[in-house]
């Protein structure tokens, strides 16, 4: 997966100062090993060039470190990484093993290589996603220079970034939980600025139709995948049934075996692509359109607070009561809410530029991958048909 | 039609036949033309009125192709396009014997229509005088009679034929599900004993015909009406594919009547009944552990031969009925998901992109219906063909099973005969000459019948050695058609999977 490829990474200005990418990754037996690989010709660097090993939890840690710093809180923190997730092709592996007596010594190597492929598109899609998120934050312009992500980039021991523990995540839950509740007062908060009162309601609205045609077209994937895995066996059993003889009709079962075969291929690689464009393009601007809502949730936040001092400082005037505090308290807030918003801007226009360009590349590229399936196929038909 | 597929090559499916068939295949050619329907249809009162259908799936968006399953009004005229039987009678021979060409099917029209099945084989050693005669089959036109648990389902029954056998040159009759279990029951109680593979029917089904008695008027009902009409047609023409059965007076009768007897007695029994009873049969035959002195080890091989093939299809038709399930699931995804994008570009506030996705959620629409129909051509070609064969495969089992017992038979009547003689024997020792006479008599009556049953045997051999390859024969070029019929539905289905992307590559690039 050459970052080039990738479905997200459009339009990101890389330019030669700071460019990140993984360069290597390995799994183990729970955990996956990304190797972070930077090339830089900024002076707070160390060297020019250099690589560190990173896990999982410490993309984590970089994401929650941005999200918890009051000073990008007007930046839409680009989206963390999905968790590596080997699960389900381990137990179809595990059941693959287990069901080894009842097929044939042939079904069971195609099946097991079939098996084996999906395991490494799921590991070259999770070292992408992974990768994609440094690419965004090396890209932003303010991101980029935070000292955690320099030393996330260099520091080349491990972190000791422990995943959270029980409590930490019941903190992190009733967090949620609060958020939530505060984001719907905050949301009906009637904006003053017609720009970001329409972002609002654009951006619930498109969150939660991209959330469910992201689950519609994984379902749909999914059936396509099962299509596939049936012609596999199909195309084992029809050859089972040309071994049997030699006579005409056995021959022809063997052609059409092969056919099946090559058929099935293209058909999983039509699964794969969709997989790849649509639906992947679909998850990661699923995790994006939160970051931004998030971004809006802080800026709606940021207002009220704002508003809410307006209130308390006309209340410390007229009871001449603590106003200089209360001044003091409305300042900062009118900065606070005036930074976001001001980046804010910025930051949706930006989202909505890498929306489009990524969406246009993607389904470009759908297109021109099912077609060229499709035009490959034909000619195969057509082979065993005379 | 803008794109017809194109027709199958005819000389190609008869270049495997000998001289004898490209020497008759000369009056062929002008039969299978794509008109060659029409020349016997048009005025014909019978092949032009409307079917009264159930309530059908939505047409497909495309022109060119029929809707799922049932057929529309373009192939009223060729009604029977893909229903033509060739014969020709020799009429020299007491047998009957012909050779039987049936012409592909030419009609444009490649959905999974199953009533093809294109047969050709001659007897190799006798020399005919043919006259080319026509037989064509059609069921068609369910209709529901009667309502509640009594209701049926009649199916009309349209012969059109050049057999001088029958009374007139065209005629259609109605016939309900238990008319064709009667007439199954019929040959085979009449056929099967003497070694000859007798078609079987569809099988009977409990649930189906409750839901369509009941009244209900959803796709899963008019799908089970739509399978069974097919299945039907296709046993039909099995039956009138061969020689012997064709001379019977029943399937005459069956064809021709208007009204049949009510048959009773198949209300319990039907194709799988009888396969059972079959079964339970040979599986007696078997415990008796019969070691059959096989003279010849073909009989042996091939049983073997069948049974591996039985347990294949089996596999293969499981897979396949698991790839109808899994299209149809996609199928209801794909609309789903295509649903999805749509409220997605609504939501797009990007006028370009906007429209992208509505024109990408409209091609995910026309997926769906490619896949639906492509679930149907899985099903009705590909899936129902791997059934039949798996119960045709019983049925010759059965056929080898009728032959071990008339050897058994045989063998019996010769210990029968021997302990007569033994009788004879002793009686004559002990001189009674009045129970000797009889024992006599009864040798001499014995004796008859092992004659009678060893030329019995050795005729079943010949016959089920005979019916064997026909069989062979027909099933391979059954698969064959069938599969090649699929495999153009494949491809058809990827050509217009192509128009589609097509048209919205250029949408796509048009995003701004």
């Amino acid at each position: 997966f050459s970052l080039l490829s990738l479905a997200v990474n459009v339009d990101l200005q890389t330019d030669g100062t700071l460019q990140v990418d993984i360069s290597d990754a390995l799994s183990e037996r729970d955990k996956v090993k990304f190797t972070v690989h930077t090339k830089s010709t900024l002076p707070s660097f160390k060297q020019n060039e250099f690589s560190v090993v990173r896990q999982h939890e410490e993309f984590i840690w970089l994401h929650d470190s941005f999200v918890e710093n009051e000073e990008y809180a007007g930046y839409i923190i680009p989206p963390a990484p999905p968790r590596p997730d080997f699960d389900a092709s381990r137990e179809k592996l595990q059941k693959l093993g287990e069901g080894e007596g009842s097929m044939t010594k042939e079904e069971f190597t195609k099946m097991k290589q079939e098996l084996e492929a999906e395991y490494l598109a799921i590991f070259k899609k999770t070292v992408a996603m992974h990768e994609v998120f440094l690419c965004r934050v090396a890209a932003h312009p303010v991101l980029r220079k935070d000292l955690n992500f320099h030393v996330f980039l260099e520091y080349n021991q491990d972190l000791s970034v422990r995943g959270k523990n029980k409590k930490e995540k019941l903190e992190d839950f009733f967090k949620n939980v609060v958020k939530s509740a505060d984001g719907v007062l905050v949301a009906g908060v009637k904006d003053v600025d017609d720009f970001f009162e329409h972002e609002k309601t654009f951006l619930l609205e498109y969150h939660n139709r991209v959330k469910d045609a992201s689950a519609k077209s994984d379902r749909m994937i999914r059936s396509h995948k099962s299509a596939a895995d049936d012609i596999n066996r199909i195309a084992s059993t029809l050859y089972t049934l040309g071994t049997q003889d030699s006579t005409d009709v056995c021959k022809f079962f063997l052609k059409v075996s092969e056919l099946f075969e090559k058929t099935r291929k293209i058909e999983a690689r039509v699964a794969a692509d969709e997989d790849l464009k649509l639906a992947d393009l679909l998850k990661y601007y699923l995790r994006e359109s939160q970051a931004a809502k998030d971004l809006l949730y802080r800026r709606g936040r940021a207002l009220v607070d704002y508003e809410n001092a307006n209130k308390a400082l006309d209340k410390a005037r007229a009871k001449n009561k603590d106003v200089l505090q209360a001044e003091t308290t409305q300042q900062i807030c009118c900065q606070k809410f005036e930074k976001i918003s001001e980046s804010a801007k910025q930051e949706l226009i930006d989202f909505k530029t890498r929306r489009v360009a990524a969406f246009r590349k993607n389904l470009v590229e759908l297109a021109e991958l099912e077609l060229k399936h499709a035009k490959v196929t034909s000619p195969h038909l057509l082979l065993v048909k005379n | 039609m803008e794109r017809k597929p194109p027709p199958f090559p005819d000389s190609e499916e008869q270049e495997a036949h000998s001289e004898k068939a490209e020497e008759e295949s000369g009056d062929d050619d002008d039969d299978d033309d794509d008109d060659g329907g029409e020349d016997i249809f048009t005025g014909n009162d019978l092949f032009s009125e409307e079917g009264s259908y159930p309530g059908v799936q939505e047409p497909s968006v495309d022109n060119q192709h029929a809707s799922n399953g049932l057929r529309s009004d373009d192939d009223e005229q060729d009604l029977f396009a893909e229903a033509r039987v060739e014969l020709s009678l020799d009429r020299s021979s007491t047998k009957g014997i012909r050779e039987v060409t049936r012409s592909s099917p030419s009609a444009p029209d490649i959905s999974y229509k199953s009533s093809t099945s294109k047969m050709s084989f001659e007897k190799p050693e006798e020399e005919e005088s043919n006259d080319k005669f026509e037989l064509n089959i059609a069921v068609t036109h369910p209709e529901k009679v009667g309502d509640g648990m009594n209701a049926y389902m009649v199916y009309k029954v349209s012969t059109q034929t050049t057999l001088p056998m029958f009374k007139s040159r065209a005629f259609s009759v109605r016939r309900r599900f238990s008319d064709f279990l009667g007439l199954f029951e019929k040959l085979s109680e009449k056929h099967a004993q003497n070694g000859y593979i007798v078609p079987l029917p569809p099988e009977k089904s409990v649930v189906g015909m409750t839901k369509v008695k009941v009244g209900k008027e959803d796709t899963s009902s008019t799908e089970f009406v739509e399978k069974r009409r097919a299945a039907l047609e296709r046993y039909l023409h099995r039956v009138v594919s061969h020689q012997n059965l064709l001379q019977d007076p029943d399937v005459r009768e069956f064809l021709e009547k208007d009204e049949l007897p009510r048959a009773v007695s198949t209300q319990t029994l039907s194709g799988a009944g009888f396969l059972k009873m079959i079964n339970k049969a040979s599986d007696a035959v078997n415990k008796m552990t019969i070691k059959m002195n096989e003279s010849d080890n073909w009989f042996e091989e091939k049983l073997q031969e069948v049974e591996n093939e039985e347990q294949q299809l089996r596999k293969l038709h499981a897979v396949v009925d698991a790839l109808v399930n899994h299209r149809k699931d996609l199928c209801g995804n794909t609309a789903v998901f295509a649903k999805s994008m749509a409220m997605l570009g609504n939501s797009e506030d990007n006028t370009a992109l906007s429209r992208a996705l509505s024109q990408l959620a409209e091609v995910e629409d026309k997926m769906e219906q490619l896949h639906q129909e492509q679930a149907s051509n899985d099903f009705f070609i590909f899936a129902e063909l791997l059934a039949d064969y798996v119960r045709l495969l019983g049925g010759v089992r059965n056929c080898f099973d009728q032959r071990i017992k008339t050897w058994q038979r045989w063998q019996d009547a010769q210990s029968t005969l021997q302990k007569k003689r033994e009788v004879e024997a002793k009686l004559l020792w002990a001189n009674k000459p009045d129970k000797l006479q009889q024992a006599k008599d009864e040798i001499t009556e014995w004796e008859a019948k092992v004659t009678q049953y060893e030329r019995d045997f050795e005729r079943i051999c010949a016959t089920v050695r005979k019916e064997v390859l026909r069989f062979e024969k027909e099933k391979s070029n059954d698969f064959k058609v069938h599969i090649i019929k699929y495999l153009e539905s494949l491809l058809v289905s990827q050509q217009r999977l192509i128009k589609y992307w097509e048209a919205f590559l250029p949408e796509a690039k048009a995003i701004s």
